[in-house]
């Protein structure tokens, strides 16, 4: 096995489709989008270079700005509030539910295998005033307060999204957090309970550094997915009301396929790549460091 | 040795070359494109992508396929796709780059890509290709001058020729003692008066937006005059100037009232219809392609008896009049001139003569096809064919003149300033900014 491997010959036989694939479907792209960013118009009107206008004009472009932050707080919110919701729920399958928690662990799996839209359309319903008044503004009439409008404000249509996509990524991360906990061998655990260790101990000086690697992870794949959020979004509010809701992927979206500007959508899009990779970065830097703390 | 060293160095290369074929062949068909994408002009079937809004074209096309134009339709069936109207213009895009537009389609929403497609050669000359077909004459000149105004050449077919204007309901109107209301206070009075005997005055889709938008460009031209939003697309007004945000806060007014019911933003267009057809609602704003939907006895609760049609009210003092009518052929259907060949020329040709009176017969649609046989139209039909035949000049809407991207920030955000989430003249200066960057 270490001769063929130790064969540069055989490694690039090995590697070489899967890198010739990757760089077809992957770096290609890549580098065609980044060419576009220096280009205006589009397939239709065809291509001219303008250098880096569209790079520029991304500072003074108001709904950027709008998209940027909405993007960042959706980003911040969801993926504090999904990592320690699954957290939480694997915490409680390790230790409260032990053995029993595998129904409990595949009933609340089972929203991320459902298709985006469909959840979409049963939040629009359960939030719904007109036509019909959904079973939340039900209960809010039951309980005598006035009914609301939840899509037609920037604020409450925020919190249906956050609410919306905590239910269905939630149980996703608590099984990606589970397998790190079930990895924590018992023999350390036992030994801590013995010396005396309070639960909280415990969290704070063993089951957390212990699980940092796989908790690092599912920060990662959290940040960037909720960072290129689009599909939920989309079928929910479609950015709306006006363009309240509309994070970067939905403006990029537009821009290039509704405007016909794929210049400056290619633009966004390469925005968007700094962004995800400046936070990727940050969480990795950050972690590293609590790691040799503990 | 050294065989054997060649001999694997040869399986090794020959493997590596395999795969890495392989794989390409793969890519390639997984991105390439067939013959008939290439616009070769051999169309397999009369493809039709078409709005799902849209209800009202398809049961004539296939009314006609079935009927009048059934030779041509065994020579190349027609196959209709449907596609949400807020994806129209994205999926023409994306089709037309690859020259693979199907041989029939909605235009998209803005004019301005009906013009950058036709100057792209995407689109057929209606002008030579009807004159070459001999069905020039099926076309009334009013349809075409309309089209030419707007899309910079006769490359759509006024498949809808429509007015737009509000739909009352007469019962309702009679009942509270309303008179039709000839301007914009005594409109306003009538919503308060309905909305005191507790039913909603207006209905409308927030969630289209465009309802909402021409609201404000009616109000518009009839204050300013009909060259109000000219003068915008040309930059010798803008949108913030304090008589055009007037404009846009007279509409806001209404919304303040809460006269267009709740969660405006959510309501679409089936929903805005529905609702007036219930007799939930005292008045709609809607092109006359509404009569279709007012024809489905099973839908239109209140009948047709009980709706009456009065033009957009004059604002007092303003420069405009009732007379100048928004028309226009509704969203534009055209055809693929690389998808062109004598199988679509036979289809252009049956629908071209049978379109007019087909409309009528089967979705009570005005369109702009001459009318080649005797049609029976209820009371309601003839009111809004004789108002078409009779208006002197028309006026345009609020987006008419303006790109893609004025055109989607105004109807995203017509819904928020309506319900009061925005001011009116946050709203206008948002879409003054999306023309300026255009």
């Amino acid at each position: 096995m270490e001769r063929v491997l130790g064969d540069r010959k055989a490694v690039l036989v090995l590697l070489g489709p899967a890198m010739l694939v990757y760089t077809l479907v992957m770096m290609i792209p890549v580098l065609v989008s980044l060419g576009y960013s220096l280009f205006d118009g589009n397939a239709i009107t065809g291509f001219s270079y303008v250098g880096v206008d569209n790079l520029t004009r991304l500072w003074g472009d108001e709904q950027v700005h709008q998209s940027l932050v909405f993007t960042i707080k959706y980003a911040l919110v969801l993926t504090t509030t999904q990592v320690a919701l699954g957290y939480g729920l694997a915490l409680l399958y390790v230790f409260v539910l032990k053995r029993a928690s595998s129904l409990i662990r595949t009933l609340l799996f089972f929203p991320i295998v459902l298709p985006t839209v469909a959840v979409a359309l049963m939040f629009q319903k359960f939030f719904e005033i007109a036509p019909n008044t959904g079973p939340v503004n039900e209960m809010l009439l039951a309980l005598g307060s006035e009914p609301m409008d939840f899509f037609g404000s920037g604020m409450s249509a925020f919190w249906v999204i956050i609410l919306m996509d905590l239910w269905r990524s939630a149980g996703f991360y608590a099984v990606l957090l589970y397998t790190g906990l079930v990895d924590i061998p018992e023999d350390v655990m036992e030994s801590a309970r013995m010396e005396g260790a309070s639960t909280f101990q415990m969290i704070r000086h063993i089951i957390i550094p212990l699980s940092m690697p796989v908790l690092l992870s599912s920060l990662i794949f959290s940040i960037n997915g909720t960072l290129k959020v689009f599909d939920s979004i989309v079928a929910l509010t479609n950015g709306g009301p006006g363009t309240e809701t509309a994070p970067l992927t939905l403006y990029m979206f537009r821009t290039s396929f509704s405007y016909g500007d794929y210049g400056y959508g290619a633009s966004i899009a390469l925005l968007l790549t700094i962004l995800s990779l400046l936070f990727t970065i940050f969480v990795f830097r950050s972690a590293r460091r609590d790691v040799t703390e503990a | 040795m050294n065989t054997w060293g060649t001999r694997r160095r040869r399986r090794s290369t020959i493997v590596g070359v395999g795969l890495a074929v392989a794989s390409l062949t793969t890519l390639a068909a997984c991105g390439g494109s067939s013959d008939s994408a290439s616009g070769e002009g051999d169309p397999e079937a009369f493809s039709f992508l078409i709005n799902s809004e849209n209800t009202n074209i398809p049961p004539v096309l296939e009314s006609l396929a079935a009927d009048q134009c059934s030779a041509e339709n065994d020579a190349l069936p027609l196959e209709i796709e449907t596609i949400p109207q807020t994806q129209l213009d994205q999926q023409l895009q994306l089709l037309a780059g690859q020259d693979a537009l199907p041989v029939s389609f909605a235009a998209g929403n803005t004019p301005e890509l009906v013009k950058t497609l036709d100057e792209a050669g995407q689109l057929l000359d209606f002008d030579e290709t009807l004159t070459d077909l001999g069905v020039i004459d099926d076309i009334s000149p009013a349809a075409i001058s309309t089209i030419e105004t707007l899309y910079g050449g006769f490359n759509v077919l006024p498949y809808q020729y429509n007015i737009e204007g509000f739909w009352y309901n007469t019962e309702l109107f009679d009942e509270l003692g309303i008179a039709v209301p000839t301007t914009w206070d005594e409109m306003v009075d009538a919503a308060e008066q309905l909305d005191a005997a507790g039913v909603q005055p207006f209905s409308a889709s927030g969630e289209q937006g465009w309802p909402l938008t021409r609201l404000v460009s009616g109000y518009l031209f009839r204050e300013l005059g009909p060259d109000a939003l000219q003068a915008v697309a040309d930059g010798d007004a803008a949108l913030t100037d304090p008589e055009y945000v007037g404009g846009a806060q007279a509409v806001a007014d209404l919304g303040e009232q809460g006269w267009f019911g709740q969660g405006l933003g959510s309501i679409d267009y089936d929903t805005a219809v529905n609702t007036f057809m219930s007799g939930d609602a005292g008045m709609l704003y809607m092109g006359s392609w509404v009569l279709s939907n007012f024809s489905d006895e099973d839908l239109n609760k209140i009948g047709n008896d009980s709706i009456g049609y009065f033009p957009f009210p004059d604002v007092e003092g303003g420069a405009g009049s009732a007379e100048q009518t928004p028309a226009n052929v509704g969203l534009p259907m055209t055809f693929s001139a690389k998808q062109y060949n004598s199988e679509v020329g036979d289809w252009l040709t049956c629908i071209s003569e049978n379109w007019g009176a087909a409309a009528l017969e089967v979705q009570d649609m005005v369109s702009g096809f001459t009318v080649n046989s005797d049609v029976e139209l209820d009371p309601l039909t003839r009111e809004v064919s004789d108002q078409v035949a009779a208006a002197d000049s028309s006026v345009l809407w609020f987006e008419a003149l303006f790109g893609a991207q004025a055109t989607n920030v105004g109807q995203t955000n017509a819904a928020s300033f309506v319900s009061g989430n925005t001011s009116a003249e946050d709203f206008m200066s948002t879409v003054q900014s999306a023309l300026d960057s255009e």
